[in-house]
């Protein structure tokens, strides 16, 4: 058993103790902290459900042993809500389009999006399939949610 | 002692490990969590390397490059080492997705040593030299003797593998390899091809068609003698065609549930003549 460590998650100090050594980040945030945004899918890296940012990486959070990322700045879907009714302008975006489908994949989504875009501020439908082509949808076909992406973007560079 | 020890320097690292010469090492996780998730792997102690700064440097010198065993595959398509070794980058860009790329890292490549891992034809087209360092100091083989089989390495316990140092070669480098779509797969056959111009030598090594990286030696030696070595005249249709051919001779794959022995031979061969004309091509990737 690891000793008690401390995850720093959307700002906030979150004490996890009493752990076992092999949780990785995702179950960590979900059964442990109660941060169930993130989702649970394959557990293998393959869908990008559980995307989080991790001191500002991409990273797939099942792929992260918990105890290990004590002292780095996580941020799940639940940090990155800003704009109208707590939603991100990405968020938004989302909802406007009808991106939304089943939804379990979307949370994975707006978090590749967002680091999509703050590296990108306009990027062509190659480049977002590019940055999406680890996050599996099974619903929608993508193009929604390349719409999506497209609008988000707009809306981004139109703010000062 | 603690069971999970995150080193923020190499002393730190080789340190934990010597207390714990059975400890796990994890790198970016994206091969061992997997095996942790569904249960196959349960370690008792686990020593974290991906926050060492010594293991994330790297270094381009006129004719050496210098890679750490904690580079991500990010890192190495989108800095200078993408110029310095192009078919090491062209390597990491086939690795999963985007944020597996951000976390995936060289040392993790090595260490797992899968015949599929995609740096690995590579870096034995490179002549890399893997630098590993233990309670005696720092040790150094080349890739046959770092692989030794399907997964297993030659590290001893408390070792850990610190950096790989390959040529930097005057000339085209390609790395093609072959799966079910273009992104998010792993290797049904691999392939990396290096030109080294001042040497008239073609170096070619391939991945996941048998149970190490083999070199294709044969091959390499036959297709040296039929080049015409000025810049831009490129290779002879025939020549690269016999050559894929010669190529295929140095695989021995295997049937299993990712592919078939002979899909795998015919797409050596496939792209071992693809990669001799494109690396022979006008403005090839790595040509100076």
């Amino acid at each position: 058993m690891p000793d008690p460590y401390t995850l720093r998650v959307n700002g906030a100090d979150c004490e996890v103790a009493d752990a076992d050594l092999t949780e990785s980040l995702l179950f960590v945030l979900r059964e442990r902290l109660g941060l169930t945004g993130t989702k649970n899918a394959c557990t293998e890296g393959e869908c990008s459900s559980c995307a989080v940012l991790v001191d500002g990486v991409l990273t797939c959070s099942c792929l992260v042993l918990a105890a290990s990322a004590a002292g780095q700045e996580i941020t799940t879907v639940e940090g990155l809500g800003d704009g109208r009714d707590g939603l991100s302008v990405v968020q938004e975006a989302f909802v406007d389009e009808g991106a939304v489908q089943c939804g379990f994949c979307t949370p994975g989504l707006i978090v590749a999006v967002h680091d999509l875009l703050e590296a990108d501020p306009d990027p062509s439908d190659g480049d977002v399939r590019e940055a999406l082509s680890g996050n599996l949808c099974r619903c929608t076909g993508y193009g929604r949610i390349l719409a999506a992406v497209h609008s988000a973007a707009a809306t981004k560079r139109s703010q000062p | 002692m603690s069971d999970v020890v995150v080193a923020r320097s190499l002393n730190e690292a080789l340190g934990a490990l010597a207390e714990r010469p059975d400890a796990t090492v994890l790198a970016g996780g994206t091969d061992l969590m997997v095996e942790i998730n569904r249960g196959l792997r349960r370690p008792s102690q686990v020593v974290a390397v991906a926050q060492v700064p010594e293991l994330r440097q790297w270094s381009v010198a006129d004719n050496r490059v210098i890679v750490g065993g904690g580079v991500t595959y990010t890192e190495m398509m989108t800095t200078a080492l993408a110029d310095a070794a192009p078919a090491l980058a062209q390597a990491a860009r086939t690795v999963g997705s985007p944020p597996i790329r951000n976390a995936g890292t060289l040392g993790g490549n090595l260490g797992t040593a899968s015949p599929a891992g995609d740096t690995l034809p590579v870096l034995a087209a490179l002549n890399a030299q893997i630098v590993v360092a233990g309670p005696d100091g720092e040790r150094q083989m080349g890739l046959d003797q770092f692989v030794v089989g399907v997964k297993q390495t030659s590290l001893q316990p408390g070792e850990l593998i610190v950096r790989a140092e390959m040529d930097r070669p005057r000339g085209g480098q390609e790395f093609l390899k072959i799966g079910p779509r273009n992104a998010m797969v792993i290797s049904m056959a691999g392939l990396a091809l290096v030109v080294d111009r001042d040497a008239r030598a073609v170096r070619c090594a391939l991945g996941a068609v048998a149970a190490g990286i083999p070199r294709a030696t044969e091959a390499e030696a036959w297709v040296a003698e039929r080049i015409n070595w000025d810049y831009g005249a490129g290779v002879d249709d025939a020549v690269a065609v016999e050559f894929g051919q010669r190529v295929a001779d140095a695989s021995s794959p295997i049937d299993d549930h990712r592919s078939t022995a002979a899909y795998r031979r015919h797409a050596v061969a496939v792209l071992a003549t693809r990669a001799l004309k494109r690396a022979f091509a006008e403005g090839s990737s790595g040509d100076a």
